[in-house]
């Protein structure tokens, strides 16, 4: 033997007596960190190689390094003696636990080399009869390993032998990553050749029929340009044409236009036509009639290829996983008897459901891979995504439709059946996933401890364990129904602070960010010195139902940035709901947006709505005190003043600080109003988030501005918010704008929001800020206090870092903007909810909230 | 900040004297805070005021305060009344620059010390969130006359109501030592808002301040408790954070009219001991306390050996601090700490720890749950936890009449969401049986009262 041919994940357990040579054997065809032997761990647990005491704690120290490689889908390599069944046994039941084939390879070297080497070893020498028993047991065990769980076993007699043999690894046959598409992936055939003729032709492919029935299994099939098709399996039985069905998938294979997936049916024919005993059920009946009057040669060909399909394909660098049944993240590229039988049989409960049939266990509901899975095998009205996996077995042979996923597009392509070729026992019924997963609680599992997000717009991003922790409290006690969260906004920088003296915040410096980061068009939106404001908005309660899976909490709802109600009277908040819808309803919104429900972020008036106690405890409890130790102050200096007391410059000091304090007491008022009908709210929504299927966020902030004061111009309870288009690169445009804010600040008006034009903007590849907040001269008195505006305050409030605060607005935005694309594309709520959560954990981060 | 101290003694001058400040000059000192200045608005033999003006620097104060509030980032915490009220502040400068009178010191005039002087003080603004009654009940025992005053919150929002500053004016014969000293500990025990000097310390300095008057206070304890703030977790100030910047903060921890209400009849230990029957009866393995927050129940679980395992379930990750330092967490012995284990956990979420426990309990839980969570609490527990039994505790809200001092339609528990009449109870369990599939029976915890009921209900939920 001089080629050991293993796959590229695979547990290979080295067998040998000691001083066989095992350790130079690995450390020559294996990397270092894959080869994991008894006697290292020994060391560890021990700091002695030679303690035979601490076998026990040895090989558990050895099996759990086993056991995590594994799990991580590396291959591992055992070098240890393993002349035992017993000291196998748990290695072998590791690669079953993690899905990965056992290899043996076993160095049997005579017995005079061993006892020569053995005697040659400087710190360990074994007695010869230790040296013996090793062989022996070895020899017995050749018997038994097959049995035992190894795949396969390699015996290597001499060292010669040793020496000359070569170790090649081979991807494991699933491997498919380098083919990135774009494919066809074609649902459950089940022998109904029209309608694959007819969705292959749909989707572009070009059919020949030949009349040489041997040539290319009588057909030629050619693809539109580089698509290939992918089966997802189950081509034969109940259907007219099972024959003529493998016809054409087989030259398709042969020629490399198509992969195939084995379903349980191709697998229940391969059994049968090898001779295997199986009942006649299920349509294989009808199969076996069409393939009566085959010819020999088709008949030869035909179990070859049926041998040769394997269980499932990953594609597309890990992204794209192809099975009958579908696949759970930890079986998925890994290969065993559980996995192959998973892919064939899919799962099922053990009962049997009122049909007399195995009652299916919905594996997608609980599926926590990233990559995603098409499969088949179960009959579904209709294809629907659903946490990232979709069935694709429309029916076809029961009547329903042959149905393919354009993959990387996404997209259904599907043709009806032309009749009903088999009644099914169980009818095909919505399997109600989406319900059941509206329905469904968010696990924990997915929300606390350290946790990593993965989103489209920034990567991966990461929420420490103790942010999770503050948030889960939040989330449970104070939050909405999480069905409602599938946004929160991000937290928003200000601008560096000002150059200019009088000033801590300026719109120049705001202009020279986003100019930084090359952008030449922004848009400036008023400030408004209300609440943020979250809006969800159904079309009426049924919506809700069906797309939130929420009832009886009303046809939309308005929550804060950190998840809560906004309201706390239902009524009033439906009540202003119902003036938004009408306005919708009077513009053909939902019409025009193909929609029936919509999300808005909004700022909502007055202030003092929302946060009447904060006004109370805090802003005016600092005016009132204020005023009383101001005064008394003032009339005691003026007093000591009177009678000759020089008190320098504290009567002036005083007279100032009173002056402010009335600006500041000035500032706060402007915001708060009393409401008792709802015509004295003002909601001012500014960025048209989702709707169906869509995610405006690809929109720019003109269009955002446009779409919303078309319907805010219909009630004066909806504010359209005032804006300008600045080009940075003309300077009579950024003046305008600059003149803009002053008159806008100095009348009181909160700032101005300042965002490039592009909802999503880029600098070198990175994501910029999404916004800065420039706020006025004014208002920022009941941030930073009455007497922030004097020279030496303004001074060192000037020095304020800003870093922290950015990064977690470019975070937030990006777990914001993954949490509205999870749900219009339908992932499960966790999806969502985990990115929601992400938001709010990341909120609990200590930041200066005057920034 | 402003306090005014007057003498009518003659010569009232000698105040001058006492305080060791000269009457005719503005004397400034600097304090870590800000800047103390001392004058005279008036110095006359027949009547002499001193006036302590302290200006506080906003900006070194924030900076102070983050340092001693460790990270809390409230923005209340940048603007906020410190510069103006009389608090820990003013306390802290009265032994700075009065440091000689308030230790009995005087070379001028050492006949005076102890010698009751006629004295008026005003304090500018005192904030008082237990209201007037509360500045009376800390002054008057001690022999004070005492005039307040206080005005609107705001007056252009006059709905906002009454201020809670009040100007003091306080009038007694008294000596100047002791008259400061009681300055000293009221002051910061009545603004008992943010008090940043807490740690061992301050227990010295409160003893050593404060002479025989404050032992024969009958005020003693609240003085002492509101004098000696603790300080805050972690957990509760990343808590803080995550409040709606708009939203007032809440009372963590505080005393809960629940407690005092149901004080009288020591309600909890009652609910504790039904419930523990219960469970006693049905003679289980293992038990989960949901929501079992500082750990009361979980302590009495454990001190039934017969039960071998116990698990407590809270959202509260400072109520699980406070439990495990209850059950004296860190020092207890294997055997027991094998039968306990802590879970942080939500029981508005799937969470697959809390499958196989042989019963569960949730003692007033429920109502601390949106009416719109409870089918989400139902799913953990009897969809997904799916323990053999389940007990669950809650109010009876019809028994709330029966409570003195409590307002007809209030609850009993700022935090409660709801609260159930039996009939209500009784509807809810029967859904959950049916839906689930347990069989329930429901019953009274408490005296029970002919027409409402007992104080509080259970329902024992079996599969």
């Amino acid at each position: 033997m001089n080629k050991i041919e293993i796959p590229n994940l695979c547990l290979v357990v080295l067998m040998g007596a000691t001083s066989s040579g095992k350790t130079s054997f690995a450390k020559k065809h294996f990397k270092s960190t894959e080869v994991i032997s008894s006697d290292f761990c020994r060391g560890i647990v021990a700091d002695d190689e030679n303690a035979m005491d601490a076998n026990a704690d040895t090989f558990d120290l050895l099996h759990y390094i086993v056991a995590k490689r594994l799990k991580r889908g590396l291959l591992t390599v055992v070098d240890a003696t393993n002349v035992q069944a017993e000291s196998r046994k748990k290695l072998i039941a590791l690669a079953r636990q993690y899905h990965v084939f056992t290899i043996g390879i076993a160095l049997n070297l005579p017995e005079n080399v061993l006892l020569e080497r053995n005697a040659q070893r400087p710190n360990r020498q074994l007695g010869k009869h230790v040296i013996r028993q090793h062989r022996r047991l070895l020899k017995s065990s050749f018997r038994t390993l097959k049995k035992e769980g190894f795949r396969r076993f390699y015996e290597l007699r001499s060292l010669a032998e040793i020496d000359a043999v070569s170790v090649e690894r081979r991807k494991v046959w699933s491997d498919k990553t380098e083919l990135q598409g774009p494919f066809d992936i074609i649902g459950d055939v089940h022998g109904c050749f029209a309608e694959l003729q007819e969705l292959l032709r749909t989707l572009g492919y070009r059919i020949t029929k030949h009349r040489d029935r041997q040539k290319n299994f009588g057909y030629t099939v050619k693809p539109p340009a580089n698509r290939k098709a992918i089966f997802v399996g189950d081509l034969v039985d109940r259907g007219p044409a099972s024959n003529e069905v493998l016809r054409l998938v087989m030259s398709m294979q042969e020629a490399g236009n198509a992969l195939v997936v084995c379903g349980n049916h191709d697998d229940k024919l391969l059994r049968k036509l090898q001779g295997r005993n199986v009942q006649i059920k299920h349509g294989l009946g009808a199969t076996l009639a069409q393939l009566e009057q085959e010819s020999p040669e088709f008949l030869e060909a035909l179990p070859v290829f049926l041998k040769g399909l394997i269980s499932h394909y990953v594609l597309d660098g890990g992204r794209l996983v192809v099975a009958h049944a579908g696949l759970g993240a930890d079986m998925q590229g890994r290969t065993s008897g559980a996995v192959r039988s998973f892919c064939l049989y899919g799962e099922t409960t053990g009962e049997v459901d009122e049909f007399g049939l195995p009652e299916r266990y919905n594996w997608a509901k609980d599926y926590r891979g990233s990559a995603t899975v098409v499969y088949g095998h179960t009959p579904v009205p209709a294809a629907d995504w659903f946490n990232n996996t979709i069935d694709i077995d429309t029916g076809c042979v029961f009547g329903g439709h042959l149905t393919a996923l354009q993959y990387p597009e996404r997209e259904l392509v599907s043709v009806p059946a032309s009749e009903v070729y088999a009644e099914t026992k169980r009818p095909i019924k919505v399997e109600q996933m989406a319900v059941d997963a509206a329905d469904d609680l968010p696990n924990i599992e997915d929300v606390i401890g350290r946790r990593a997000i993965q989103t489209r717009l920034n990567k991966l991003i990461s929420i420490r364990e103790e942010n999770a922790i503050a948030a889960l409290e939040v989330m449970s006690r104070f939050a909405v129904n999480p069905n409602w969260l599938i946004y929160l906004p991000p937290t928003m920088s200000p601008v560096e602070t000002a150059s200019r003296k009088d000033f801590l915040e300026h719109p120049a410096e705001t202009f020279a960010y986003f100019q930084r980061q090359g952008i030449d068009e922004v848009i400036c939106q008023e400030k408004h010195m209300g609440s943020r404001a979250v809006v969800v908005l159904g079309r009426d309660e049924s919506v809700i139902e069906r797309r939130f899976g929420i009832t009886g909490e009303g046809f939309g709802t308005i929550y804060t940035r950190t998840g809560r109600p906004f309201f706390s009277e239902k009524e009033t908040e439906q009540a202003l709901l119902a003036r938004l819808r009408q306005s919708l309803d009077q513009t053909g919104f939902w019409e025009e947006f193909a929609t029936d429900w919509v999300l808005l972020d909004a700022e909502l008036m007055p202030w003092s709505a929302k946060a009447q106690v904060l006004l109370k405890d805090q802003y005016a409890a600092v005016g009132a005190s204020g005023e009383l130790a101001l005064a008394d102050s003032r009339n005691a200096l003026a007093r000591a003043q009177a009678r000759g007391i020089d008190t320098g410059s504290l009567l002036d000091k005083a007279t100032g600080a009173q002056e402010r304090l009335a600006k500041f007491r000035q500032s706060y008022r402007q915001y708060c109003w009393e409401v008792d009908t709802l015509d004295q709210y003002r909601l001012a929504p500014f960025h048209l988030l989702a709707t169906e299927g869509k995610v405006h966020t690809d929109r720019p902030h003109r269009w955002h501005m446009e779409q919303i004061a078309r319907w805010s111009a219909k009630d004066p309870v909806l504010h359209a918010t005032n804006y300008r288009v600045v080009n940075l690169n003309e300077p009579e445009a950024v003046q305008a704008a600059t003149d803009w804010w002053l008159q806008l600040t100095g009348n009181g008006g909160e700032g101005m929001v300042v965002k490039p034009m592009d909802f999503v903007a880029y600098h070198k590849g990175r994501p910029i800020q999404p916004a800065l907040k420039c706020r006025g001269r004014e208002y920022l008195r009941i941030i930073y206090g009455p007497d922030y505006t004097l020279p030496e305050q303004l001074k060192k409030l000037k020095k304020r870092g800003l870093s922290r605060k950015r990064g977690l607005a470019i975070r937030e935005f990006a777990l914001g903007v993954e949490a509205m694309e999870r749900f219009v594309r339908k992932d499960a709520l966790r999806k969502v909810h985990e990115c929601v959560f992400g938001v709010l954990a990341l909120e609990s981060e200590p930041v200066d909230p005057r920034l | 900040m402003f306090l005014e101290i007057s003498t009518t003694h003659q010569p009232a001058t000698d105040l001058g004297f006492l305080l060791g400040k000269h009457p005719d000059r503005l004397q400034s000192r600097d304090l870590s805070f800000g800047k103390a200045h001392i004058f005279y608005p008036e110095a006359t033999a027949e009547r002499c005021s001193v006036v302590l003006l302290l200006e506080i620097d906003a900006i070194a104060l924030s900076r102070n305060m983050t340092k001693t509030y460790a990270d809390s980032f409230q923005l209340g915490h940048y603007v906020n009344d410190r510069p103006y009220t009389a608090s820990s502040f003013m306390t802290t400068a009265i032994s700075k620059v009065f440091g000689s009178a308030l230790n009995g010191n005087c070379k001028e005039r050492p006949e005076l010390v102890e010698q009751p002087l006629p004295l008026e003080v005003t304090i500018s603004a005192l904030s008082s969130r237990g209201g007037e009654t509360l500045i009376r009940r800390f002054f008057e025992p001690l022999g004070y006359e005492l005039a307040l005053s206080t005005q609107l919150l705001d007056p252009e929002f006059p709905n906002w109501g009454d201020s809670p500053y009040f100007r003091l004016q306080l009038r007694h014969h008294i000596s100047l030592q002791e008259l400061l000293m009681q300055l000293y500990v009221l002051i910061p025990a009545l603004d008992n808002n943010k008090h940043y000097f807490v740690g061992s310390p301050e227990v010295n300095k409160l003893l050593d301040k404060a002479g025989s008057w404050l032992e024969t206070h009958p005020e003693l304890p609240q003085i002492a408790r509101r004098y000696l703030r603790h300080q805050k977790s972690l957990t509760t100030m990343a808590l803080e954070k995550l409040q709606d910047e708009d939203s007032a903060p809440h009372s963590f921890g505080a005393t809960e009219p629940e407690a005092r209400l149901e004080q009288n009849m020591s309600l909890h230990q009652i609910r504790h001991q039904a419930v523990l029957a219960v469970l006693q009866d049905a003679g289980l393995n293992s038990i989960l306390d949901l929501g079992c927050g500082g750990g009361k129940f979980l302590k009495l679980l454990l001190s039934q050996t017969a039960i071998p395992k116990v698990t407590g379930v809270d959202v509260s990750y400072r109520y699980l601090e406070i439990a495990k330092k209850r059950l004296h967490w860190d020092v207890m012995p294997p055997m027991t700490r094998a039968r306990i284990e802590l879970l942080h956990g939500a029981l508005t979420y799937r969470d697959d720890r809390l499958q196989g426990y042989d019963a569960a309990v949730a003692i007033e839980v429920i109502e601390h749950l949106d009416p719109n969570r409870l089918r989400a609490f139902e799913q953990s527990v009897f969809l997904y936890a799916q323990p053999g039994m389940v007990v669950i505790t809650t109010p009876n809200i019809e028994y709330n009449r029966l409570f003195e001092n409590m307002k007809p339609g209030s609850l009993r528990h700022s935090d409660h969401r709801f609260e159930w009449t039996r009939a209500e109870f009784a509807d809810w369990t029967q859904k959950v049986a049916t839906t689930y599939s347990y069989r329930v029976t429901v019953a009274g915890i408490g005296p029970e009262d002919a027409r409402y009921g007992c104080p509080s209900q259970m329902a024992i939920f079996q599969r």
